[in-house]
């Protein structure tokens, strides 16, 4: 590595410490709950967006299936608490592990298939996944499963009206997946990724073992999705088919990190930062009278965005070399 | 199983099987001229069907008579989300393929949200048309008139899309799609032959819908459905071809039938999704798609 990656490196770190110390304070100010509430989901879908950027972007297989971990891991935390009385906190890791199974089981099939061929693959499993988990009965079907309030406690990472608690819970969580990012980054295995994104011959020719990368990031990606889900299921304290794994999840999960800009640190946090307000404020100020006004604003937000700064929003910010990297 | 009942079911199954089939065609085109997943096209369908709905109301007119007025309607949208939208998204230099997925995206979203706008989020339906509440009695097999009217409009618009191959503007459009750089030094507008292919798509899919009012609900979600079908009908088919989209939306149309009849209706589009993943595991570019 030369000076100027080392040093670029540096100031990540910096601006990582600082981004983070600045996200703790940021609610202890505010004592709106509906405030406290968006600044909690724009932080998870950051981390959600950044597990997405690992797989997505980072090694280029886009997926659009991400909702199908999402809800896994929210269904296995519930279920491991309600049937077997494992601690929520506990069903996180637990959750990762599964819903990181679960990537690699389907990416098995998956990889062999390459461009639009992947992506459409990744709905219909996405799909398959909705449709099983609304017809199966231990899991609560179509109705759903409650989680049960058992009083504030941090093991079960239920707080009966406290923010804030949650507030750390998901800003660890995202700074998890963006530690993450960084460490793959500055690895020879975030180099073989970039790689198998950029050109997969050339990538072959160096030795690298494409479908095992491939295999590796959707591992990462999923896992951490799954936690995402899991920490999801906790906070709302009530789940179903509808409200993780519907098909338009995996885009929810995607966008700030296509937005905010793919394989970039920071892309999925700005994209989030913009994304998750956007969508919740005009959501509750012209949602409300179900004309879709709504929703004609937040697709349009996507087009101009997407027309507009290609590479992304994070090109907005930072110094030149860092564009030449981007591109 | 007796006889009568499997031939019912595989009725049924041809007979939605085409509508899939002409829905995934228009898709199908576009992505093989341009490599452009459209992620709109249920809602181009959608619009269609909003199309025959609102004129319906107003006039009172058949929704067979509105098929032309319909089909170049939708010529004329698809054109314009060319010329608009997509010949942008085509020339950016970034991340050019993730661009278009969420373009096309972003616009299904805005079109869900204009057509709730207007017509609100209720479903709708036409009634009282000329065909409704008829069906054919053939030997014991039921068909239901509007579906079999459907599917021979279904046929019918692949026959013309295979006509239209074969003209002056069919050959510009294959050569295009075979190298789309080189048909400038034979004097091919490129720009143009796009903008005509997404006019295409789009009324292939106006048409599939403006049958599909016939006797289907009309609501701001219909196109959702239909694109995942769609979707699976041409990774199946293989994309940029037009046979496969017509013999994987039949295949779909009859195992999605059976799945529904055999096992449980609400799977049935496990079923479906089932048999494409497995065809995909031995055929990753799909039926017909080139190796």
């Amino acid at each position: 590595m030369d000076n100027a990656i080392l040093r670029r490196r540096k100031r990540e770190v910096l601006g990582g410490v600082i981004v983070l110390a600045a996200l703790a304070l940021l609610p202890l100010p505010i004592k709106d709950v509906y405030t406290q509430n968006l600044i909690i989901i724009t932080v998870l879908f950051a981390g959600l967006a950044q597990a997405w950027n690992i797989l997505g972007g980072y090694c280029g297989q886009i997926s659009l299936g991400h909702a199908l971990y999402f809800g896994v891991g929210g269904y296995v935390s519930t279920l491991l608490y309600l049937k077997a009385g494992l601690p929520p906190s506990l069903g996180l890791f637990a959750a990762f592990g599964v819903s990181g199974m679960l990537a690699l089981l389907v990416g098995w099939p998956c990889f062999r298939l390459s461009g639009h061929y992947y992506a459409i693959a990744t709905v219909v499993v996405g799909e398959i996944g909705y449709l099983l988990f609304l017809n199966w009965d231990f899991v609560g079907g179509a109705t759903g499963v409650f989680i049960p309030f058992h009083g504030e406690s941090w093991a079960q990472l239920q707080f009966k009206t406290a923010k804030l608690p949650y507030h750390y819970v998901v800003l660890a969580f995202a700074a998890a997946t963006w530690l993450t990012a960084f460490l793959l980054e500055g690895s020879r295995w975030g180099f073989a990724w970039r790689a198998v994104k950029d050109d997969v011959t050339a990538a072959r020719s160096l030795g690298v073992n494409i479908f095992s990368s491939k295999m590796a990031a959707a591992a990462l990606s999923g896992g951490f999705t799954g936690m995402g889900g899991a920490i999801y299921a906790q906070y709302v304290g009530y789940i179903d088919p509808d409200s993780v794994l519907a098909g338009h999840f995996s885009i929810l999960i995607a966008l700030p990190a296509v937005l905010g800009g793919v394989s970039t640190l920071w892309g999925p946090l700005i994209g989030a930062a913009v994304l998750m307000p956007a969508s919740e404020l005009s959501r509750s100020y012209l949602g409300g009278s179900g004309r879709g006004v709504d929703l004609m604003l937040y697709g349009g937000l996507i087009v101009i965005g997407a027309l507009a700064r290609p590479q992304g929003l994070v090109s907005l910010f930072g110094r030149k070399d860092d564009h030449a990297r981007i591109a | 199983m007796p006889v009568a009942e499997i031939l019912q079911v595989a009725a049924g199954g041809l007979l939605m099987g085409l509508i899939y089939a002409l829905v995934a065609a228009g898709l199908s085109l576009i992505f093989g001229l341009m490599d452009v997943v459209n992620f709109a096209h249920g809602e181009l369908m959608m619009l269609a069907m909003y199309a025959v709905f609102a004129i319906w109301q107003l006039t009172g007119a058949d929704p067979l008579l509105l098929l032309p007025v319909v089909a170049v309607l939708l010529f004329g949208v698809g054109m314009a989300i060319y010329r608009g939208l997509i010949a942008r998204a085509l020339s950016v230099q970034f991340n050019r393929g993730m661009v278009q997925i969420f373009v096309t995206f972003g616009l299904a979203i805005f079109i869900r949200g204009a057509a709730q706008f207007v017509w609100g989020g209720e479903f709708r339906s036409v009634t009282g048309h000329w065909l409704a509440d008829r069906s054919l009695n053939l030997g014991g097999v039921f068909l239901p008139l509007p579906q079999v009217a459907a599917s021979l409009v279904c046929l019918a618009a692949f026959a013309g899309l295979l006509m239209i191959s074969r003209t002056e503007f069919g050959k510009a459009l294959e050569a295009t799609r075979e190298d789309r750089d080189a048909v400038a030094l034979i004097g091919i507008d490129r720009d143009r032959i796009f903008a005509m292919g997404w006019g295409l798509g789009a009324g292939a899919v106006g048409i599939a819908g403006v049958m599909l009012a016939g006797f289907y609900y009309v609501g701001p979600n219909v196109g959702a459905s239909f694109a995942v079908i769609a979707y699976v009908t041409v990774a199946l088919g293989g994309f940029g071809s037009m046979l496969g989209a017509l013999v994987a939306g039949v295949l779909i149309g009859e195992v999605e039938a059976f799945t529904a009849a055999l096992w449980e209706p609400s799977l049935k589009q496990v079923g479906v999704f089932a048999v494409y993943l497995l065809v995909l595991t031995f055929r990753p570019r799909g039926l017909f798609g080139k190796m």
